[in-house]
């Protein structure tokens, strides 16, 4: 059955009316009740499909010792306050809130709720009971970048994003400075096209930079769209994002980046379970497996393969680091010197680019 | 230069949905209803459209898909404004908010599925050729719309049923007493209405971007609804609009795409652009005195015969 709002709200009501039911009689094999609650669809191919992946590989590690509900197309604002409220009442002792902009109601609910464990997406704001997790997706971006400097012959990389922000200029950074690393000749053009979701603006963005003559798109929008139309077009290629995206694309997605928050899942509903659960504050990516790389398109030679495996596992063992000097920015001016490697707070707060990215308006 | 011809291509198809949408409403608000449902009539029509071209791979059917599934959408708005009298505002909002949810749950099982995009109409040789194209590289439904601009200026202005629909618009009490059926005529019109929304609906996934994407429509069709008075509800204004309204919306992502001059504009005052025309065309409508905003005169009113 599809649990949504409605349904959540009935089965609210009928736990109203059984309060307690089997709390101390079955203590022992209670299982634990964890809640979601979701921005967007399960169904969108990426994000949200992700965060839900990551609910169904928590049910299958942990068995009947958990017990999963999930609400989606949960509104940033008064609505998610209610959301988690609701459930917080039907029991969920751990409640991981999956979008950036539910921070401030998870902080308010939190504290009606002393005994619920939170747990907040990419969000900043800690409290006793409230931790903090994200992924590095731009590690996986940088392995995308080897890619494409190997294999753009125009020397022209597009990039479409939704929004300015830290996220999304992380990402352009890292797709420049690996891409650049191999030809420094590439440069990257960020389009921003101000939504999440707009099928079709992406593909007419796609478009657009297919016809001056780009020839590897990446995208940091939630659907596979501009995919789509580098197959179509026949470029050389694109990545999936947030998902394996090859169905839209068979001969032309590179690579994508998948996000596997699964392994997070588990761990924090364990260590509530073991009652040793502390609010961390946890930023994984490849090496943790929060970030995987998808299988590799029919285009990625084996030479190709074997630099990208090199980045990937250099950023597992700790060896390589995207962000690591010598950086400029795209005026010129020296941003981080050789040998330093910027920290969490500075990437997280990036507002710059990186030499080769144009700028965009 | 050569990048003129690309850009008029994707604007013509980013324009066409937008079209006939608009076209649908026309006709619609000239028979004295506003049908505020058109995005939600366009997104049963995008995943009706969508899954008729994922079971048989027929584009053609997959329109008439579309085409009947914004028809059967609009008779639940048909039945509350017109038979029941409702408010038809609140039942177009009503209508769109439906539209949204009903699509996404009738869409679930389509994610993750891709579909074929419909091809041009005219063989490789024009639909590929690097200047031809302009005129003959696009799908069907972009000739379509062509001819159902003429199609439905030719009905409204020289046939009797269309003198009949515009007289309902404007008087429906006068229609009503010399034994027109001004329920029956505005019936018409609104699935008229809503299976031009469907048509355009489903031209996102046959024309567009060949997957499901919930709320895949993204708001044109209020644009749609916003292009019908920024026409005046007049079909070749509308033609024009709707160009102009594609042109913004591509000559924002080439310029961000390809530099030059035109790049330096920010995106937010792109954004704006479509709603300054606007403004801008509705001042210089007023400012002509030949002729009033020429909306129909009994726009939005429920038909209440007394007795």
């Amino acid at each position: 059955m599809t649990i949504n709002r409605r349904t959540i709200l009935k089965a609210g009501a009928a736990a109203a009316a059984l309060p307690l039911l089997g709390s101390r009689a079955f203590a022992q094999s209670e299982p634990l009740k964890v809640g979601f609650i979701y921005v967007g669809s399960i169904n969108d191919n990426g994000y949200n499909y992700a965060h839900n992946q990551g609910r169904i590989f928590l049910e299958e590690q942990l068995g009947d010792a958990v017990e999963t509900t999930y609400v989606e197309n949960v509104p940033e604002g008064p609505d998610c306050e209610r959301v988690l409220r609701e459930l917080a009442q039907q029991g969920n002792k751990l409640i991981f809130a999956t979008s950036f902009g539910f921070g401030d109601s998870v902080i308010k609910v939190a504290q009606q709720f002393p005994d619920v464990k939170f747990e907040h997406a990419t969000g900043y704001q800690k409290a006793d009971n409230v931790g903090l997790y994200n992924a590095r997706f731009y590690e996986g971006r940088a392995v995308c970048g080897t890619i494409a400097g190997h294999l753009s012959q125009t020397g022209k990389l597009a990039y479409i994003g939704s929004f300015p922000i830290p996220e999304v200029v992380m990402g352009i950074n890292a797709l420049a400075l690996s891409a650049r690393k191999i030809n420094p000749e590439i440069t990257v053009k960020p389009v921003y096209i101000s939504t999440w979701n707009d099928p079709a603006k992406e593909a007419d963005a796609a478009r657009a930079l297919i016809d001056q003559g780009v020839d590897i798109i990446a995208q940091h929008t939630d659907g596979p769209a501009a995919l789509q139309v580098a197959q179509e077009r026949g470029i050389i290629g694109g990545f999936g994002q947030g998902a394996d995206m090859s169905a839209f694309a068979p001969e032309t997605q590179l690579t994508s980046i998948i996000d596997h928050w699964g392994p997070r899942y588990v761990a924090s509903a364990q260590a509530v379970i073991d009652g040793t659960w502390t609010p961390r504050d946890t930023w994984e990516g490849l090496k943790e497996d929060v970030v995987q790389m998808g299988p590799y398109g029919p285009k990625v030679t084996e030479e190709v393969k074997a630099a990208a495996e090199a980045v990937r596992t250099g950023q597992i063992d700790g060896s390589f680091h995207i962000f690591t000097g010598p950086i400029k920015d795209n005026t010129g001016t020296e941003r981080v010197p050789a040998g330093v490697t910027m920290t969490d707070a500075e990437l997280l707060s990036m507002d710059w680019y990186v030499e080769g990215v144009e700028q965009p308006a | 230069m050569e990048i003129i011809i690309p850009i008029i291509v994707t604007l013509v198809f980013a324009a066409t949905p937008i079209l006939l949408a608009a076209l649908g409403e026309l006709v619609v608000e000239k028979s004295g209803v506003l049908n505020l449902g058109v995005e939600g009539m366009m997104l049963v029509g995008a995943i009706a459209g969508f899954a008729g071209q994922f079971y048989t791979g027929n584009p053609y059917f997959a329109l008439l898909c579309g085409a009947m599934a914004g028809a059967a959408t609009s008779i639940i708005f048909g039945f509350l404004t017109l038979s029941l009298s409702a408010n038809q505002t609140a039942t177009g909002l009503a209508l769109t908010i439906f539209g949204t949810g009903f699509s996404a749950l009738a869409g679930a099982p389509f994610s993750a599925r891709p579909i074929q995009l419909m091809g041009p109409l005219f063989p490789a040789e024009l639909a590929s050729h690097p200047v031809l194209r302009v005129v003959f590289g696009y799908s069907a439904p972009v000739y379509f719309s062509f001819f159902m601009v003429f199609a439905v200026w030719y009905f409204l202005e020289k046939t009797r049923p269309g003198l009949i629909l515009r007289a309902v618009g404007e008087n429906d009490l006068s229609a009503h007493s010399i034994g027109y059926s001004v329920k029956l005529v505005r019936y018409l019109a609104v699935l008229f209405g809503g299976a031009m929304a469907g048509i355009a609906g489903a031209c996102f996934p046959l024309l567009l971007t060949p997957q499901w994407a919930e709320r895949m429509t993204a708001g044109r069709g209020w644009i749609a609804v916003a292009l019908v008075v920024f026409a005046s509800w007049r079909p070749f204004r509308l033609l024009g609009g709707a160009y102009l309204f594609g042109l913004v919306m591509t000559m924002e992502l080439y310029a961000k795409a390809g530099g030059g001059p035109l790049s330096a504009i920010p995106s937010e005052l792109w954004a704006a652009l479509p709603y300054l025309a606007t403004i801008i065309v509705l001042v210089l409508i007023s400012i002509r005195r030949d002729a009033s905003t020429n909306a129909p005169a009994c726009l939005g009113k429920p038909f209440l015969p007394t007795n």
